[in-house]
């Protein structure tokens, strides 16, 4: 980009690259590949309430991974960083209002007066 | 002129032709493998006002058939087919796309001071993308249509529809990656591209806008991907996601979807804060009252967007609590937008208004757009929603908003900005007739549909009982006048382009870095980098206008 080379020809450069050796991509690669394996091992193992989560403790692994080494972030600070964590965060979001909602379909519908409820816990405590 | 160094470098406007943008290079293929952000922004122009007239003309033949109870025109299966084409063309390649791609891309370089987008090729890349989705949106209309909505709720999408729906997603699945590489495009430019002295907080709000819009682009639009994808995947394989035969909750394909579609909203409306902030500015030769405010409502309004979804499914089955908390998050989008809303009519006070045609279309939009916010408080209110949902209340609440707000904003912006992108004037007179032809239409077509709404007339239903004829009539005509209303400005703008007098660098007399280079603006927009040094909209150093001002 034009500002680039103004800003080389300046003597500052701009972008500092990290170049990552071709080994660690490899190793972050066979990780994927076996966790991948494990993954599909696992489905086919029963562990009750615990097949959701450990699916998905393997898969936010398998996410970090990627995030860290093969998108950068791992070797990127500032603004990359920033668009990570809000990611995250807004998917923190989608996820916490949409269980908001599932969470408390059951609940009553009509909920008691608040001085129905509050009066005999003040009276209880009270007296 | 004391905002850039590029002045002095400017030819005379009559003498011979400068070389610009536009007669640098010729051919199709000069334009099909341009990498410069202001041919790109016209390549987009053109595909969106192709897909403005394809839901235009779905549009009309909904209107006709509502003439009479029984329908005019269609049978219902059509008409169901008619009103899913208009809700998906309009929104996804149109609305959606409108100001960002067109405006915005032809304008963020220039406002920045740089001389194009931070990612020239993934420009390119974005409407190659966005119009191979037009292309299969086209194909699904041609070949049958889809008739689940623009909203592909569950499980009739999934399960029961005999349409194209499959291919209908992949078209949106396909622009919303369009969406997303022209976000990171913007969102980079606006960080790393300013010219020297374009501090944050000297940047046109036209731009904080579009950095609002941005953000929502990219945080977004994967989600509304990855929903259609699981749509696709429940009707192909059967997998249980969404339909409650095979396990999943229909509900959740609800959240998903509003999760982007009501951001969405605000990706349309943004953009055209940000036009309008502008033509306020231009028109009372004035700077916008309270710009930090301003500048922060759009952040405020951005992250706001994305916590009130779940008022679209007050009536759904969504949890009361849950409806509690999304109601009190809807309200509060009401206090940034009236925060503009104030401050635009602050800037108006003691200005030097003149009455020019974007400025006509600036206050057709706070007017419209006021309308369209306050009765959006009646839906994200639970007791009131009940008794509104699902009927033409709904459909005059977001029409005032995604046409009276957006649509009056996009073509001011035009307006204001066609001077600068043809180098071309084109008729004020005309222009300004049409204003009002729109404005007139606009209200006539959409006010009837708020009283249908209350009496109980749902939206999407090709036949209604007798006694809504009277004001159905008239929604139609009203319908009729805006079309005439935007015909008008298609034929005098494309006339502009061979016989409209030659504009010189600042027709208005504007503020902005975009006015003090040449019109067209030459490939690189700047001959120097320029250096800025004042506040934006400072109007007391600005030239005078050269068009006759009223």
């Amino acid at each position: 980009m034009s500002s680039h080379s103004e800003s080389a020809a300046h003597g500052h450069l701009m972008f500092h690259e990290h170049v990552v050796p071709v080994s660690t991509y490899l190793a972050v690669f066979i990780t994927l590949l076996i966790a991948t394996g494990l993954t599909t091992w696992i489905a086919f193992q029963d562990l009750g309430q615990w097949n959701l989560v450990v699916a998905l403790a393997i898969a936010v692994c398998k996410a970090s991974l990627v995030v860290l080494f093969f998108m950068h972030v791992k070797y990127n600070k500032g603004l990359s960083r920033i668009v990570l964590i809000a990611a995250v965060f807004w998917l923190g979001i989608m996820i916490t209002f949409t269980l908001a909602d599932e969470l408390t379909r059951h609940w009553q519908i009509n909920p008691q007066p608040w001085v129905g409820t509050i009066v005999p816990v003040v009276r209880h405590l009270l007296f | 002129m004391s905002t850039t160094a590029t002045v002095e470098n400017l030819p005379n406007a009559s003498a011979e032709p400068q070389v610009n943008y536009l007669n640098a290079r010729y051919g199709v293929k000069s334009w099909l493998l341009t990498v410069d952000h202001k041919r790109i922004g016209l390549l987009y122009l053109c595909t969106i006002t192709v897909m403005f007239v394809v839901g235009g003309i779905a549009a009309t033949m909904m209107r006709i058939n509502l003439l009479e109870p029984q329908g005019a025109l269609v049978e219902p299966e059509t008409y169901n087919k008619l009103f899913s084409t208009h809700g998906l063309v309009m929104v996804f390649f149109f609305l959606v796309p409108s100001i960002p791609v067109t405006l915005g891309n032809f304008l963020i370089p220039m406002m920045i001071g740089a001389r194009d987008v931070a990612f020239p090729r993934l420009n390119l890349l974005s409407w190659y993308i966005f119009a191979t989705g037009c292309l299969i949106m086209l194909y699904v209309v041609c070949t049958g249509g889809v008739d689940t909505g623009w909203t592909f709720y569950t499980p009739f999408s999934t399960t029961y529809s005999t349409t194209d729906v499959v291919l209908a997603a992949l078209s949106i699945f396909v622009a919303g990656f369009s969406s997303i590489l022209t976000g990171v495009n913007f969102i980079v430019t606006i960080h790393k591209m300013r010219a020297p002295g374009m501090t944050w907080f000297r940047l046109p709000l036209f731009i904080w806008s579009m950095y609002a819009s941005a953000i929502i682009f990219v945080l977004g639009t994967p989600v509304i991907a990855i929903t259609l994808l699981l749509l696709g995947v429940e009707r192909l394989l059967h997998v249980g996601i969404f339909d409650p035969a095979l396990g999943g909750d229909p509900l959740l394909f609800q959240h998903l979807f509003w999760f982007y579609s009501h951001p969405a909203v605000y990706i349309m409306i943004l953009p055209s804060m940000g036009v309008i902030s502008e033509l306020i500015a231009a028109f009372s030769r004035k700077r916008i009252f309270g710009y930090s405010f301003v500048a922060f409502s759009s952040l405020a309004i951005a992250i706001i967007s994305f916590l009130v979804w779940g008022h679209h499914m007050f009536v759904s089955g969504e949890s009361i609590y849950a409806g509690l908390v999304f109601s009190v998050l809807s309200f509060l989008v009401a206090i940034p937008s009236a925060v503009k809303v104030f401050n635009w009519t602050a800037t108006l006070y003691k200005g030097s208004i003149s009455y020019e045609a974007p400025m006509l279309y600036a206050l057709g939009f706070l007017g419209l757009f006021t309308i369209g916010g306050l009765t959006g408080l009646y839906l994200a209110s639970l007791s009131t929603d009940v008794h509104l949902s699902g009927t033409y209340f709904v459909v005059a609440h977001f029409h005032y908003i995604m046409v009276g707000a957006a649509v009056m904003a996009f073509m001011g912006g035009i307006h204001f900005w066609w001077p600068k992108i043809t180098g071309h004037l084109y008729p004020d007179l005309w222009a300004r007739i049409a204003a009002a032809i729109i404005f007139i239409g606009f209200n006539l077509t959409f006010f009837p549909q708020f009283v249908l709404g209350y009496l109980g007339m749902p939206r999407r239903y090709a036949m209604y009982p007798a006694e809504f004829q009277a004001l159905n009539v008239l929604s139609t005509a009203g319908a009729s006048v805006l079309a005439v209303g935007y015909i008008i400005p298609f034929i005098y703008l494309i006339w502009s382009l061979k016989y409209g007098p030659v504009a010189g660098p600042n027709p208005f007399g504007a503020k902005g870095l975009e006015w003090t280079t040449q019109s067209p603006p030459p490939t690189e927009n700047y001959l120097k980098i320029p250096i800025v040094t004042e506040e934006a909209y400072n109007y007391e150093t600005a030239p005078e206008p050269e068009v006759v001002r009223v």
